[in-house]
């Protein structure tokens, strides 16, 4: 594989650009495989990629419907963080935080990590109470944490509305330094080129149909584009997961939603890090071109639409304004959707089935594009083993019908009881 | 925007509305012994179909009566709606 650096891109240079190798290939689907990871988006193929470099396991096929990256990975609004309560959160996201520092060099593609900081802001002296909670346990999990006061926020973001007739002051928030942003294309593009690399096959526009079970083991995949023998197959499927569940009879703890996000027109740098509102659901950040880039809330109901509707695009800008009163005046340049795995309790789930060979990754809610790579990791890890990593060991799928709910912000399906 | 036929009131915009869930699921019987099974079952597992879905709104800014609606979870074609005390077929 033709290595990425300056002096590849002057070497190209010469030639117009023209004489580029192919990132990866467009293979034909062999008949079998000793493990399908069905899903290109940013989980499924960093699953793959971990499969062949941590457990060198390299006859695997990747199976995407479209196009790789076209779903969630190139939909979220690319904010990285581990500022989680609970210890499972964040262990398993601290974990992530480490694969993200080295990501671009491990991947030869700069994947623009940029770890600028995020803000929780606080709008009570309760919420400040709760952070400062959170800010501990974040500590003693060895994640950076630091409550800010009013004065240190009004520093940091001083086109915040600090004025005194606003409905909800600032009373302070709490900071992870050490959160960011990606570019989220290359993410799936640079674990999509490695991968490829290692001999991972990665099957574009091809429909998984159905599935061949027997004596309850799975033994391979029926797809558009022919039958495919597989030893162990994953699901990746983020929104899709319960469509694919249908055809395995299965009906799991996720209700598929939409979710949208907008950007606005690029303005000059304003905003350094992420900051979210905290009397609405609301959040914003500067892309690298300028763009402010937002997001919130569901539109509240069951959809497999990738597209949503206006008056939850209004909500969430209504609470933007509260916050960025200068956003008023910029024009919104696009709005989107992705459908997301909307789990109960607002945790993933990484975990076996009751199928042998078969394997589970969902649930991702609105937070999937920050955990692609511990979730790739222990996806990786629990196919290649059998059995869960000490990191995914509380993601289970009966956690449920146990109780041992991973309720960390009141997140999940159930908007309508916040 | 979706317009909601409100089986009281007419047809109305979604903000009148509040959403309630799959209006399929069943709770089980009061008084009656309940395996975890049910009450899982009752409580998180959902088909989440793409496709026709009955689900439960509420004409939270109008005659807040709880209705069934039977809508497209991809187009989001809204094809009958009924009193909560209705089946849709």
């Amino acid at each position: 594989m033709q290595k990425y650096s300056v002096f590849s891109l002057i070497k190209n240079a010469f030639s117009n650009h023209q004489n580029w190798e192919v990132a990866w290939k467009d293979p034909t689907p062999k008949s079998e495989y000793d493990v399908v990871i069905i899903g290109g988006g940013g989980h499924g193929l960093a699953t793959a990629y971990y499969l062949a470099k941590e457990h060198n396991i390299r006859n695997v096929a990747i199976i995407e419907k479209g196009w790789i990256g076209g779903g969630n990975v190139g939909r979220n609004t690319t904010i990285i963080r581990s500022n989680f309560m609970y210890d499972a959160n964040a262990r398993f996201n601290e974990f992530g935080m480490d694969l993200w520092r080295n990501l671009s060099q491990e991947l030869n593609f700069n994947v623009m990590f940029s770890p600028r900081g995020i803000i929780n802001l606080a709008h009570s002296d309760a919420q400040m109470n709760a952070y400062a909670r959170r800010g501990n346990s974040m500590r003693l999990n060895g994640i950076d944490a630091k409550l800010l006061d009013r004065d240190e926020v009004k520093k940091l973001i001083p086109m915040a509305d600090f004025s005194d007739e606003v409905r909800f002051p600032i009373f302070g928030g709490l900071m992870q330094p050490s959160a960011g942003t990606a570019r989220h294309d290359a993410v799936a593009w640079g674990y999509a080129r490695q991968a490829d690399d290692m001999g991972v096959d990665i099957i574009q526009h091809c429909e998984v149909t159905g599935f061949d079970v027997v004596n309850g083991k799975i033994k391979g995949i029926r797809t558009s584009r022919g039958d495919i023998k597989a030893k162990k197959v994953g699901l990746c499927v983020a929104g899709s997961t319960n469509i694919l569940a249908e055809k395995l009879n299965m009906t799991l703890p996720i209700e598929t939603h939409v979710l949208q996000a907008c950007v606005s027109e690029p303005v000059k740098p304003l905003l350094d890090g992420v900051v979210t509102f905290g009397a609405g659901h609301f959040y914003i950040s500067q892309s690298d071109k300028g763009e402010m880039v937002m997001g919130g809330d569901l539109d509240g109901y069951n959809s497999y639409a990738q597209r949503g509707n206006l008056p939850t695009i209004q909500h969430v800008l209504t609470g933007g304004l509260a916050l960025f009163p200068f956003l008023s005046r910029l024009k919104m340049l696009r709005t989107w959707g992705g459908i997301m795995d909307m789990s109960m309790d607002g945790s993933p789930i990484i975990d076996k089935t009751h199928i042998e060979g078969l394997y589970l990754n969902c649930g991702w809610c609105y937070g999937g594009f920050k955990s692609t790579p511990v979730s790739g990791w222990t996806f990786a890890h629990t196919i290649a083993q059998d059995k869960v990593h000490e990191l995914n060991s509380e993601l289970r799928l009966n956690r449920f019908s146990t109780g041992h709910l991973l309720d960390e912000k009141g997140l999940g399906t159930k908007t309508w009881i916040g | 925007m979706l317009y909601i036929k409100c089986p009281y009131c007419g047809l109305r915009a979604q903000k009148e509305f509040s959403y309630g869930g799959d209006a399929t699921v069943k709770r089980p019987n009061i008084n009656e012994e309940v395996s975890s099974e049910d009450w899982d079952n009752f409580v998180y597992m959902r088909k989440s179909p793409r496709g026709k879905h009955i689900e439960l709104w509420q004409h939270i800014a109008g005659c807040r009566q709880w209705i069934k609606v039977q809508r497209d979870t991809a187009t989001h074609e809204i094809f009958q709606t009924a009193k909560v005390t209705e089946e849709i077929r």
